[in-house]
């Protein structure tokens, strides 16, 4: 079975998790076995960006040492053999082009989305 | 010399659930900092902020233990600002609504968290310079 998980509710929590939920859960399932791609449409096109920076939150003496790193999560996907579609009229809307992104992404138009959700067994859109 | 205000916060939201409860802590941080006396009502799912029970997880994705990890929890988040607002010559009151607690199964708490209802909350925003209401959204 080949599955699509679709990210659009953005930065939910990410502070708090060290990371985004779905984008680990596509972490955890690929490494049991899962046969799965990733759709980054709306505000989570930005999870993509290199120079984002979450580092530094501190609360009095508390300091987290292990901010999100959306982006190295998103290249990490990349890498272990995700594919990672982002919606390029989302990216455009905010004013990002390929540099920004991290490498190995494959930039996609709406009108391509019903081939690619045709090519999954089920779409699973958070 | 600083003018030391009295600020309530209404919180709701769940940890680790949404980005305006870091924000919400954030805010109580820079209060604490400038030693105000902070008061926060937690309603609904953020009287699970200050729940002891929370634990520490590693994490396989980020090839990290638990120690490395040093994972988030709101319950430690709550208790630093605690202190620091005592350091700082304010205080952080933090009121759970009790029935909220109850129907949660959350009575655990850090020390320093006390049982309160809407009255408490009504009282606190009375006494103070202004009240910021966090809600679920």
């Amino acid at each position: 079975m080949k599955a699509l998980n679709i990210i659009e509710c953005a930065y939910r929590a990410t502070i708090e998790e060290q990371d985004d939920t779905i984008v680990w859960l596509t972490h955890a399932m690929k490494a049991a076995g899962a046969d799965l791609g990733l759709v980054l449409r709306g505000d989570a096109v930005n999870y993509a960006v290199r120079a984002q920076n979450a580092a530094g939150l501190a609360f009095g003496d508390w300091r987290q040492t292990q901010p999100p790193r959306l982006a190295d999560d998103i290249a990490l996907l990349v890498t272990k053999g995700v594919a990672v579609y982002v919606l390029a009229e989302d990216l455009v809307l905010r004013g990002l082009d390929a540099a920004d992104l991290v490498p190995g992404l494959e930039r996609v138009t709406r009108e391509s989305l019903p081939g690619i959700f045709a090519a999954h067994d089920q779409i699973w859109h958070w | 010399m600083t003018e030391r205000k009295t600020l309530t916060f209404a919180l709701m939201d769940a940890p680790y659930e949404s980005a305006r409860t870091t924000t919400a802590l954030r805010l109580i941080d820079i209060a604490t900092k400038r030693g105000y006396a902070v008061n926060v009502f937690a309603y609904e799912g953020a009287v699970m902020l200050p729940f002891n029970r929370q634990q520490p997880h590693p994490n396989a994705v980020h090839g990290r233990n638990v120690e490395e990890e040093n994972h988030l929890l709101t319950k430690d988040v709550v208790a630093a600002l605690m202190k620091a607002a005592e350091r700082n010559g304010g205080k952080l009151d933090w009121v759970n609504c009790g029935l909220c607690v109850d129907e949660r199964g959350a009575g655990e708490a850090i020390e320093g968290v006390r049982r309160g209802s809407p009255a408490d909350f009504w009282k606190l925003a009375e006494a103070s310079d202004n009240t910021l209401v966090i809600g679920t959204r």
